[in-house]
């Protein structure tokens, strides 16, 4: 059974969502539910461990081999993606409907948890397919349970934000299916290994560069680089916040992976960043992302609007590290992945404990929590430093990897403006902090209890954890960009 | 002339345009649905244009008949745009089932009017 | 003058007997396709359209209630899901009988082929079931909903 980890990992939650429909029970659906997200962590981790130790793990699905088949291939990045998002799925999942005040009528949220397990099913299953039709099938598994997932916020405008994300998510879509054609077109394959081998004779194609600049565009939309975020603030704000947390934490993790995969692994680092010069469009976007983003958040009213905005900013710097094209440059920019999800996933969780026990998530109506939830606004203290890159937190460690790797390629001035933009997060995650510590109370109201406020303090404690203890998280990242980059230690 | 040659594509660039053009240009959320769907449906014909060959037949082998030489059409691409086919239909219903939501919360499926009720900035 | 309420479907005649003739003949057309799917076009996918048309047109002519008195909300719900459920379970299966996931071959003992048969007709099955059940949900939800 145990060579068949990397098809049960997707099988499962795939298979779990269409249970909720017939158990119905509310709490059960939900024991159920986080039952699947843990088993799946477990799965990812012993994966994550058999990748370690063997190498590289094929799968030919239906016993047909690849190239001809559907291959499931995990390395060293792919088994990494599948534990960050399994582990943020095992902590947001079990908060279960207390946190996420949904707009679902009494008996029909059995639904909303069928929904987030065929997200997590499509997460899984474009982390690990080497197949590229098979990746736009599992995109779409993504987004439309996404799209719906959205759509259950309490605000009508989580309505419209949704319809929003959806034309934009069904171009992007689309624009992946095109690129993909294009490749299919000019090689007649679809694995990306044996793609990997034939494009190499064909790049000076102009289907090749209109399948890749497609490709590029669509991964863009869905992953939200700067100029094609618009969908995200809105997507996020009025979203439930369990689905905020889950879906900032890994949705736009797996676009990057994406990205990334396509650039390096399909393409390879040679023909993009040396023929095309792709960095020279994606750095400028990337600091831009970072300013701008930053900035944003700066003068929004609206917790989870000024988080959205920092996440905006935080995908420049993945793209960052993805535009160095360097083992240094690359690693901070995964370990990054797994740190934002960490820390973008507890901020959410805390706001969510936030929202439930004050009924809105402005920024005004956290004044003078920090002594009335003294629990979750430490939490969100936390984050937010980790959001700024302090040392000591997880979000220093990946921006420390983003400053060698930017000093590695001679580019002094990223370097300086990695520090500079830190500085403004400095400003907003300051606001809050002024809000919460240094207003008067407003409500009168008391810390959550221990089962909504330990998921927070899950994933906040972790940015703290690894913060210091980087053997796992920087190893891993390493591994994973050695992968990608094909470089052997 | 040779540019005319491969009308089929000339045909997928129109729909493609028209399709996204709605999507921009209309204010009503179905027609953008509608676009949207005109936008997917282009990349399909796309897909099943590609697989034609030129002289080449059904792609089913006969049992009795000896196979030898003949030409067939490539299966593929038509058989992936079955489940893109699935996919377009799937997200039509999630955006109509969204149109409807909207219209009972706000009364309106005009994209102005709800930007409006929204409030500026949001 | 008195303005006559507009006539239900149900009453006019034509309408009624007509839909009486179409629904048996395409439910059974949507059989067809399903269990044909081996030897020539067809397959769950249409099939499953096919016969979820047959009782959207009952639902059209004599109203929704009628049609949810014939299959009810949860029914089509449970249906959505048996149908995954099928289609997971052959995968499942086959891993169970030391193949890979969904590789039929091994489902017969005698021989790969009779396996490959089966599988992709019990499998098919399954996807008809799911996107039959699927279609009538969609109707569920979008007819059920009144002008306001």
């Amino acid at each position: 059974m145990s060579e068949h980890l990397s098809a049960l990992i997707v099988v499962l939650p795939l298979l779990a969502a269409p249970v909720c429909l017939l158990l119905r029970q509310p709490t059960l659906v939900r024991i159920w539910t986080s039952l699947v997200a843990w088993t799946c962590l477990i799965l990812a981790w012993t994966l994550l461990g058999r990748v370690e130790t063997g190498g590289t793990i094929s799968y030919s699905m239906g016993g047909w081999d690849p190239p001809l088949g559907i291959e499931y291939r995990l390395d060293a990045l792919n088994a990494y993606l599948l534990v960050i998002v399994t582990a943020i799925a095992s902590v947001v999942f079990p908060s279960g409907t207390i946190l996420t005040g949904t707009s679902l009528p009494e008996g029909r949220q059995h639904l909303y948890f069928a929904a987030l397990l065929l997200c997590l099913a499509g997460l899984l299953g474009i982390s690990s397919t080497g197949d590229l039709f098979n990746v736009f099938v599992f995109v779409e598994i993504t987004s439309l349970s996404s799209y719906t997932l959205i759509s259950l916020g309490k605000d009508r405008r989580a309505l419209t934000a949704a319809f929003s994300y959806l034309v934009m998510g069904t171009i992007g879509g689309t624009f992946l299916l095109l690129g993909i054609g294009f490749l299919y077109q000019v090689t007649g394959t679809l694995n990306m290994q044996d793609l990997a081998v034939r494009l190499p004779d064909l790049l000076q194609s102009r289907t090749v560069l209109a399948g890749f600049a497609f490709l590029m565009v669509g991964g863009s939309i869905k992953l939200a680089v700067f100029p094609l975020h618009q969908w995200l603030p809105n997507a996020y704000t009025h979203a439930p916040s369990a689905v905020s947390a889950f879906i900032a934490a890994t949705a736009t993790k797996v676009s990057y992976y994406l990205l990334a995969r396509v650039i390096f692994t399909i393409f390879g680092a040679a023909f993009v960043f040396d023929a095309l010069h792709l960095h020279w469009l994606l750095l400028p976007l990337a600091l831009m992302a970072m300013f701008a983003g930053s900035l944003a958040a700066v003068f929004q009213t609206d917790l989870k609007r000024l988080l959205a905005y920092s996440s905006i900013a935080q995908i420049g710097y993945m793209i960052l590290g993805l535009c160095m094209a360097s083992e240094a440059g690359l690693t901070g920019g995964i370990v990054h992945l797994f740190n934002h999800a960490l820390m973008k996933g507890g901020l959410f969780l805390a706001v969510a404990s936030i929202v439930m026990r004050t009924g809105s998530s402005s920024v005004a109506g956290i004044s003078g929590l920090g002594r009335k939830m003294p629990i979750t606004m430490a939490a969100m203290v936390v984050g937010g430093l980790s959001l700024i890159g302090v040392p000591g937190t997880a979000g220093f460690v990946s921006k420390w990897y983003l400053v060698v790797g930017a000093l590695e390629r001679g580019w002094h001035f990223v370097g300086i403006l990695i520090l500079l933009s830190s500085l403004i997060a400095v400003v907003y995650v300051w606001r809050l902090v002024e809000a919460a510590y240094f207003g008067e109370p407003e409500h009168e109201v008391c810390d959550v209890p221990w089962n909504c406020w330990l998921p927070t303090w899950i994933l906040i404690g972790g940015t703290l954890v690894f913060g210091f203890w980087t053997e796992v998280t920087v190893g891993g990242a390493a591994a994973a960009a050695r992968a990608i980059l094909g470089v052997t230690p | 002339m040779e540019a005319l040659g491969i009308w089929n594509y000339w045909v997928v660039v129109l729909l493609m345009m028209i399709g996204l053009y709605a999507v921009i240009a209309r204010d009503h959320l179905v027609k953008k649905l509608i676009g949207l769907g005109m936008f997917q449906v282009a990349v399909i014909m796309f897909y099943v244009s590609m697989g034609k060959v030129t002289g080449g037949t059904a792609p089913i082998i006969p049992e009795d008949v000896p196979a030898e030489g003949v030409l067939y059409s490539n299966p593929l691409p038509h058989v992936l745009m079955l489940t893109a086919i699935v996919v377009g239909v799937a997200t039509l219903a999630v955006g109509l089932a969204l149109v409807v939501r909207i219209r009972e919360a706000y009364g309106t499926v005009e994209e102005d009017e709800l930007q409006r009720m929204n409030g500026a900035g949001s | 003058m008195s303005v006559k309420p507009p006539m239900r479907m149900r009453e006019k005649v034509l309408l009624r007997v007509a839909s009486q003739v179409f629904i048996p003949l395409i439910l059974l057309f949507g059989l067809y396709v399903q269990f044909h799917g081996d030897f020539g076009p067809g397959g769950g996918f249409q099939a499953g359209v096919i016969f979820a048309a047959g009782f959207v047109l009952f639902g059209l002519i004599f109203g929704l209630e009628a049609l949810q008195r014939v299959v009810p909300l949860s029914v089509v719900e449970s249906c959505v899901a048996l149908g995954l459920l099928i289609y997971g379970g052959v995968g499942v299966s086959c891993l169970l009988r030391g193949g890979q996931f969904l590789d039929y071959g091994v489902l017969d003992h005698h021989s790969s082929m009779h396996g490959q048969h089966l599988g992709i007709l019990i499998i098919e099955l399954g996807v008809g079931l799911t996107v039959a059940a699927t279609m009538l949900a969609i109707f569920y939800a979008m007819a059920g909903r009144g002008r306001t």
